[in-house]
């Protein structure tokens, strides 16, 4: 940068250009500096989860009062720079020079410091004020590294405050800092990065170029930086904007100097490396941490994929031990005991308000709601392991058999999510930085068994095969992941040609686990799946509810009847008769109401137990297919919904759902005819 | 032996535990800016933890450590560091 950008930046810096009236903070970090833990010290609940506009990028934000004054603050998705290489950096870097927020602070790492700096050299050149809080100070110590906070603030020429998130330490302190700046009580003197050498000339002749065809809120300097590191977005928007000749000088320039974007990086990294080189003392290497013994293990090829084995079958072991007895409560003691209220209270009602309330909502919605501590118990569970840090390391190992279907590691992640429940993994497939990776990603999530399904394969496996039920749900399981790769393995080859998609990731250190990250977790995405539940699901179980009593109230002769007489001869084909037909429809509801569904057709033969008259009913082949159609069958109302809001496009939906229907009828005719030749 | 410890190769080649220093990145600019904002920048020191000869690889960069695919690691040209 040119000593007039320096000035004009220390100008903007020094003297806010929009002062909101509500003041306005923006958190900025990258991955893994403990951002989201100070964001949550700040706001507590007072956050609200969303999306950014228009895009696929989860946005927080939230409140706090500093001086009993309200400040709002809203967390950047975390990046490592904010050149348009995600949709996370272009977010961020527009959100502070549209919004031009009171003050921007840059969360680091002080175990991390040199390469947390880079974010933080972008940062100070941008004309919001700049605070930077200096985090995980407690690790860089207990690692040997010293930071000499006065000298490093002095260096950046902003206001340094040293912190440990997790503890809550020197939140006061950062409270206090930005109250200064807001109140332009601290005037910062930021100390610019500049561009290497061999490349000041190019930066001057693209800036003299472009100057006076920047539209605001771009600074022109800034913009000419961009286009030497080769930013797509900005590329885009001056070839538009410069007229045809200009663009041609300028696009001469960029092609003399092709390795600027290494030249922009360098430049930054040499700034980072003397306020490094200034402030922190380093102790002598050699020394081995521990993050460095435990990913001999946990890295491993081999002993990594032993080590994740059991880490998933403990995962599993207290999810459905400490969670199906209290589902197993809920179900009898809450929602039997609500509809028992319901019963009594609606005992002069008309017959169609009570078989509403107590067959259509409590029979529908509270069915899926017990599932709930399930699944908590199942956030907390992945939630604790994402925070220490393992699941970097489970990605890792896995990244070898994800390839197999020309994913990497990363897919890894929301996929092992999809076990408690497919909403959140279809959302978690976020992760993944590469479009098509995750698009594919959110094709196969379906294939995921999530804890729904289990519990009619639980239900349905030990009425059938009583001590064989365990081994036959495992069957399933390995069934549904088989498929999942086949499929997986077919539409990469088919429709992405392929194609492999970059594998980068950082390996964060080992930490302890801050229980109040995980504790906002679990409690965001149960509350996401209680409206779920509240909404699509409740919009569904009406829907149902209304086809099967139509049109003389009784199931039998019903539309939803009719329906499952009409496509009995598909149904036949894979051994299931209208029943289970039905029963197999309704699980598009939700994916358990297959079981009450059974229970409402055959509700009329009173005192034998459902699991009597199944295995009365049927034989064991068609519980096989039926099992086998069910953990394949289209995915449920609310996982459609989110795998629509997450690829922005009905095509993929449909062909989502017209896959997971070929493949299911495909499987479950085959388990059916393989199982009557071997007499099962 | 001389020779062979001052030769440029890509990433991949080298063993865990042994150093070497970056000199080069070819690829997309959508890979190169990825790499870089990591710390992957010529002159840079890295220090390859793990590296079985196949499947992603582990490097420390900048006191940061950082998985890579192989085809990512081909693309990171470095001079092994013979002393």
């Amino acid at each position: 940068m040119t000593e007039s950008a320096l000035n004009s930046l220390t100008d903007s810096a020094a003297h806010p250009l929009a002062r909101h009236e509500t003041p306005l903070i923006a958190l900025a970090g990258q991955p893994n500096m403990g951002k989201s833990t100070l964001f949550n010290l700040l706001t507590g609940l007072n956050q609200h989860v969303g999306n950014w506009p228009g895009k696929t990028v989860e946005r927080r934000e939230g409140t706090f009062s500093l001086d009993s004054t309200p400040v709002r603050i809203v967390d950047l998705p975390g990046t490592y720079s904010l050149t348009a290489n995600s949709p996370e950096e272009v977010i961020a870097r527009e959100f502070i020079l549209r919004e031009q927020p009171d003050v921007v602070v840059a969360v680091v790492s002080a175990a991390n410091l040199e390469r947390s700096l880079y974010l933080v050299a972008e940062l100070i050149s941008l004309p919001s004020p700049l605070v930077v809080a200096l985090n995980m100070v407690d690790v860089a110590e207990h690692e040997g590294l010293h930071v000499d906070v006065d000298i490093l603030q002095t260096a950046l020429g902003v206001p340094v405050v040293p912190m440990v998130a997790t503890r809550a330490q020197g939140v006061r302190e950062l409270l206090e800092v930005i109250r200064q700046v807001l109140n332009g009580e601290r005037v910062l003197m930021p100390r610019v990065p500049e561009i290497r050498s061999d490349h000041r000339q190019a930066l001057q002749d693209i800036s003299r170029l472009i100057s006076g065809h920047v539209p605001p809120p771009y600074p022109t300097e800034w913009v000419a930086l961009k286009l030497l590191e080769g930013d797509s977005e900005l590329t885009k928007m001056m070839q538009e904007i410069l007229p045809a000749e200009k663009w041609q000088a300028v696009h001469q320039v960029l092609l003399n100097h092709d390795d600027a974007q290494m030249a922009v990086a360098s430049g930054r990294y040499e700034w980072v490396g003397r306020m490094i080189r200034a402030a922190v003392a380093r102790p002598p290497i050699g020394q081995i941490s521990v993050t460095e013994r435990l990913d001999r293990w946990a890295a491993h090829p081999l002993w990594g994929l032993i080590f994740l084995g059991l880490v998933l079958g403990a995962v599993f072991w207290v999810t459905f031990t400490v969670g199906s007895p209290i589902q197993n409560w809920l179900e009898t003691y809450l929602i039997g005991g609500l509809i028992s209220w319901a019963d009594v209270l609606l005992r002069n009602a008309p017959f169609w308000v009570h078989s509403l309330v107590v067959d259509g909502i409590l029979g529908g919605v509270g069915s899926v709601l017990t599932f709930l501590p399930i699944l908590a118990i199942f956030f907390a569970v992945f939630g604790l392991l994402e925070d220490i840090g393992y699941m970097a390391r489970a990605a890792y190992v896995m990244d070898n058999f994800m390839h197999l279907m020309g994913l990497h590691g990363k897919s890894f992640l929301p996929l092992f999510l999809g076990f408690g429940c497919n909403v959140p993994a279809v959302i978690g497939s976020r992760v993944i930085d590469s479009e098509q990776a995750r698009l594919l990603t959110i094709l196969v999530t379906p294939f995921m068994p999530c804890t729904a399904r289990m519990a009619v394969v639980a239900f349905i496996a030990a009425a059938f095969f009583g001590p064989y039920a365990t081994l036959v749900s495992w069957g399933f399981v390995l069934l549904s992941l088989l498929m999942l790769v086949l499929v997986g393995t077919l539409l990469n080859r088919v429709i992405f040609k392929g194609q492999r998609s970059a594998f980068i990731m950082e390996m964060p250190l080992y930490h302890l686990p801050n229980w109040r990250t995980i504790g906002l977790l679990v409690w965001q995405r149960s509350l996401a799946f209680i409206q779920k539940a509240g909404t699509t699901i409740l919009f569904l179980s009406v829907i149902i509810w209304v086809l099967s009593v139509l049109p003389n109230g009784d199931l039998n002769s019903s539309i939803l009847a009719r329906i499952g007489h009409w496509v009995e001869p598909i149904g036949r084909m894979m051994g299931l008769d209208w029943r289970l037909t039905v029963a197999l429809l309704t699980s598009f509801m939700a994916k358990e109401n297959a079981i009450a569904t059974l229970g409402v057709v055959f509700g009329n033969s009173q005192g034998v137990g459902l699991a009597q008259i199944l295995t009365s009913t049927f034989s064991h082949a068609s519980a096989l297919a039926f099992l086998s159609a069910t953990m394949l069958f289209i995915p449920c109302a609310a996982t459609m919904a989110v795998i629509h809001q997450e690829t922005g496009s009905w095509r993929w939906t449909v062909l989502n759902i017209l896959l997971m229907l070929v493949v299911s009828f495909a499987v479950s005719s085959a388990v059916y005819w393989i199982a009557v030749a071997l007499r099962v | 032996m001389e020779a062979e410890n001052n030769v440029v190769c890509p990433l991949i080649q080298i063993k865990p535990g042994e150093r070497a220093r970056m000199v080069g990145l070819r690829g997309g600019k959508w890979l190169v800016g990825r790499l870089t904002s990591l710390g992957f920048t010529p002159g840079v020191e890295l220090t390859m933890v793990q590296n079985f000869g196949r499947g992603p690889l582990i490097v420390s960069v900048r006191d940061t450590r950082v998985a890579l695919g192989r085809g990512e690691a081909a693309h990171i040209i470095v001079q092994r560091n013979g002393a």
